[in-house]
């Protein structure tokens, strides 16, 4: 799969998912700069952490309205997939690809902690690797992570199935012990209708190598790979 | 023409920022606080034929960018440029 890694001024995760793509999983990665609109050749457009335009105005309002996130609902519409961690996740939502919104932490601190995320939907090309229910462990590096969304917008993310991550205890449990910044009903990641974008708080690039702490990450990209295969099968760790 | 841009969190959308502020406030011996909301103001300048376009502009400029919709209400003020600490209306 040939992917993307947009860069805009003030990104700190382009590399990391660099890293992960050409040295992990050894599949075609090159660097995508902010003020590119063409995105001919890529099947896989990430959005990383960071900062992105210094987060002034709102985390992500700027870089939502920057030529390359311009040129992605075409992307999307012509089959592309993208995936939006942490800054890349406000940027979607400000952008409207994904609905909802991203907000100071309730508890007011910048959390960088490992957390625990049960998996609620598997139809989609990022998890279809994985199992309902199954709790995988990924860190969150952020001051803005809450999710907000209106009552009708929630009603049509439960109802479209696309509530994909939920912050949770060690068992599974969605509890709020387990909810590190106030997320409404504990999300932390979602897709949109058509399960084409995933937008989530954590850092699955973080957690794709033993010696960096932990694996789970990788299952993300794995599920992706896996969805190129003609039988339905994916690569397994 | 300059204009004022308000921006403040809807009501019923909870203000860590605000409760913060507050019980800092209410350390100071400020105890008759009963509550506090933080906002953002921008101000704007641009060059418009008249009042009601340069309003029109900046409520684009709050649709487009200014403010998030999911989260936030905006209040325009256009101060007249030509009248120097005129009155904001």
């Amino acid at each position: 799969m040939r992917f993307g890694v947009v860069v805009f001024p003030g990104t700190w995760s382009d590399c990391d998912f660099h890293h992960v793509i050409s040295e992990v999983l050894h599949e075609p990665v090159k660097y995508v700069w902010h003020r590119e609109r063409n995105l001919e050749g890529l099947e896989c457009v990430i959005l990383p952490g960071g900062f992105s335009y210094g987060d002034y105005l709102r985390a992500g309002a700027i870089a939502g309205r920057s030529p390359v996130v311009e040129a992605l609902p075409d992307f999307v519409a012509g089959g592309g997939l993208v995936l939006g961690s942490c800054n890349g996740f406000q940027i979607l939502c400000e952008a409207g690809i994904l609905p909802g919104a991203l907000m100071r932490n309730e508890c007011l601190q910048y959390r960088c902690q490992s957390t625990h995320l049960v998996v609620e939907n598997v139809e989609t090309p990022f998890t279809r690797g994985l199992r309902r229910g199954q709790v995988l462990t990924m860190p969150i590096s952020h001051g803005e992570g809450k999710y907000h969304a209106s009552p009708e917008t929630l009603a049509e993310l439960r109802q479209g199935n696309q509530i994909v991550f939920r912050y949770a205890d060690a068992d599974g449990r969605v509890t709020r012990a387990a909810n590190p910044n106030g997320s409404l009903e504990n999300i932390a990641g979602i897709v949109n209708r058509a399960a084409t974008v995933l937008g989530l708080m954590p850092h699955p690039e973080r957690a794709c190598e033993a010696a960096m702490g932990g694996t789970d990450g990788i299952l993300l990209f794995h599920s992706l790979l896996g969805s190129l295969v003609e039988d339905g099968t994916f690569l397994k760790r | 023409m300059k204009a004022r841009v308000l921006v403040r969190l809807k009501p019923g959308i909870l203000d860590v920022q605000g409760a913060a502020v507050k019980r800092a406030l209410t350390g100071l011996g400020f105890t008759e606080l009963t509550d506090l909301r933080v906002g953002k103001v921008i101000e704007v300048e641009l060059d418009a034929a008249s009042l009601e376009l340069a309003r029109a502009r900046v409520a684009d400029m709050c649709r487009q960018l200014l403010a998030n919709p999911i989260l936030e209400d905006y209040t325009i003020e256009t101060v007249d440029d030509l009248a120097p600490g005129g009155a904001v209306r």
